[in-house]
């Protein structure tokens, strides 16, 4: 029972966590489902966000204004990993390893802006002395200040705008560009900027998520996005397993992003309440992403059954 | 329409993969023409329809399609004048988008993309319409994802979409014969349908001599690289695959020429 009550207890908490990590999983969405990318920029770039978010705000920068240049930044950083894959010829993968690795030099300096030192780890905001938009220390409160309600917005406006822009001739080329570059090229479409576009749009909602996540935990810190390409692949795994047979609407897929991220972050509180130590997380989540990654593969490999190809019959 | 000049390809240079695969083509099309390109393996055939495409630069020489110079063009640039059927069916199209989605797409080829909806409601009933022509039921399923056809729908789509904006040169690199008899011809026979509505200038590669002298104004063979015979009008309506055999034979300057070789 004691269980139980302490369990329901945390449930806001991870809520609100999952909300904020889901904004980030619909950009490892749009990069690893859409243009079928695998970007490590965005362990660096969720950091890169949460710093420049909180470095203008503690320098008496509007909250809004500090969160639109944290996307900015974010998108910066995806166009740099864009560059480094398109123009300069770097297997994706590497490109964005290398962009990760330069945003850990970059967010030290963010964070240690006007110090003596010149860097730093960490950087605090407390909700006391500046009006953050979303704060942990009122998850449970039944007040408007509940992070819950702008985090929900945010999600449906995030949806809202990605699903105009998926829908309209450049998303449509962007689109095209993931699921068959022969074909856009073909049709006419400049595949290297279409990526580039891309990898900006997801490393800016990634972006925007770690400014969010700063603001949530009163903090940004060095390694807060270390591991988040994986909590987002998780997030993405998870909601594609649990609705990939209901939810046929692009804007459905994005939200299952969303709930596979709350879901994620229901799990986590479940095996902590049970006595998992927390240094073994991110084994714990690297082994269920290895696990359901590996599962489809497992199936097409070793258990297909000789079907007759669809259609064939009015070729 | 079209006009090579010289044109000069080597991959793998300076490597023992050296391969010198087009070796100063010059080739004029007509408005209107249609030419068969027939030739072995490594002949060439590919090679010079990816060049005129731009999916890799020539070595030297020129292309130029209806008076402007595309040799600098990068591959993107230059699908605003060609419309292209790929060998393989799932290269041409996007399997994970819908039949319409894919219409959209090559509807806006050369044009700049922005942020208006990617597809209207006109739209959708103007691609109802064409879908009809392919006489493959496609028109009633718009919305369906393009994965979920065969290869002979996807090559009939594929065919569709590369002629949905009259290009000014329509390129078919054995657009047939990944497909089963039946298909490919019905498939050809859409081509044929297709070119000639709307007089579109085609370079079309085949494997099968019966369908490059069938078909088209003028058919040419390839041979190493080189354009070994070049036969139009009269006397290409007259053709036999005898007297093709024969013309090869003279050309390469080997008697050995057998079927195998020209069909590959």
């Amino acid at each position: 029972m004691e269980f139980l009550t302490a369990l329901l207890r945390s449930m806001p908490g991870a809520m609100g966590q999952g909300l904020i990590w889901g904004i980030m999983a619909i950009g490892v969405y749009i990069t690893y489902r859409i243009l079928d990318v695998a970007d490590l920029t965005v362990d660096g770039s969720l950091a890169t966000g949460g710093a420049v978010c909180v470095l203008l705000t503690v320098n008496g920068c509007n909250v809004w204004v500090a969160l639109v240049i944290a996307v900015l930044a974010g998108m910066l950083a995806g166009l740099v990993t864009g560059l480094f894959h398109t123009f300069c010829g770097i297997p994706a993968i590497l490109a964005g390893i290398l962009t990760q690795l330069a945003l850990y030099s970059i967010n030290l300096r963010i964070m240690g802006w006007g110090t003596d030192a010149g860097t730093k780890a960490s950087l605090a905001v407390s909700v006391n002395d500046y009006p953050l938009l979303v704060s942990s220390r009122y998850i449970r409160d039944l007040t408007l200040e509940n992070p819950l309600f702008l985090l929900v917005i945010f999600v449906a406006v995030v949806i809202a705008l990605l699903y105009w822009f998926f829908g309209t001739e450049l998303g449509s080329a962007l689109r095209a560009t993931g699921a068959n570059q022969n074909m856009a090229r073909a049709q006419g479409i400049n595949t290297n900027v279409t990526k580039v576009l891309g990898l900006m749009i997801s490393n800016g909602l990634v972006a925007l998520s770690g400014a969010l996540l700063a603001q949530y935990q009163g903090s940004s810190t060095i390694d807060m996005g270390r591991g988040a390409i994986v909590i987002g692949l998780a997030a993405v795994i998870i909601g594609e397993v649990i609705f990939s047979q209901i939810f046929r609407n692009f804007a459905l897929k994005l939200l299952a992003a969303i709930i596979g991220s709350i879901i994620y972050y229901i799990v986590l509180q479940f095996v902590l309440r049970l006595g998992l130590d927390t240094n073994d997380l991110k084994l714990l989540t690297a082994l269920v992403v290895a696990i359901f990654l590996a599962v489809p593969y497992w199936k097409g490999r070793y258990f297909t059954k000789t079907v007759r190809k669809e259609g064939s019959r009015n070729a | 329409m079209l006009e090579i000049r010289e044109i000069y390809k080597t991959f793998n240079a300076g490597t023992i993969n050296e391969k010198r695969a087009m070796n100063g083509v010059s080739l004029t099309l007509n408005d209107g023409d249609f030419v068969t390109v027939i030739g072995g393996n490594g002949a060439g055939k590919s090679t010079l329809l990816n060049l005129v495409a731009g999916v890799y630069p020539v070595d030297s020489g020129s292309i130029a399609i209806d008076g402007q110079d595309v040799t600098r063009l990068p591959e993107h640039k230059r699908a605003q004048f060609i419309g292209r059927v790929f060998q393989d069916p799932m290269m041409g199209t996007a399997a994970t988008m819908q039949i319409e989605e894919n219409l959209a797409l090559a509807a806006r080829r050369g044009q700049r993309r922005s942020l208006r909806v990617g597809i209207t409601k006109a739209e959708r009933e103007e691609y109802r319409e064409l879908l009809k022509i392919l006489d493959l039921g496609l028109e009633d399923r718009l919305t369906s994802k393009v994965g979920l056809l065969s290869g002979g729908q996807r090559q009939a789509l594929t065919l569709l979409m590369a002629t949905l904006k009259k290009p000014k040169l329509l390129l078919l690199d054995e657009h047939t014969a990944a497909l089963d008899p039946k298909t490919a011809a019905k498939v050809l026979d859409t081509t044929e349908k297709i070119v000639r509505r709307d007089k579109l200038t085609t370079l079309m590669i085949t494997h099968n001599m019966r369908d490059a002298i069938a078909h088209g104004n003028r058919l040419i063979m390839m041979y190493e690289g080189r354009i070994a015979v070049d036969v139009a009008g009269e006397e290409k309506k007259k053709l036999t695959v005898e007297q093709l055999l024969a013309l090869f034979s003279k050309a390469s300057g080997s008697d050995e020429a057998d079927d195998k070789l020209l069909l590959g």
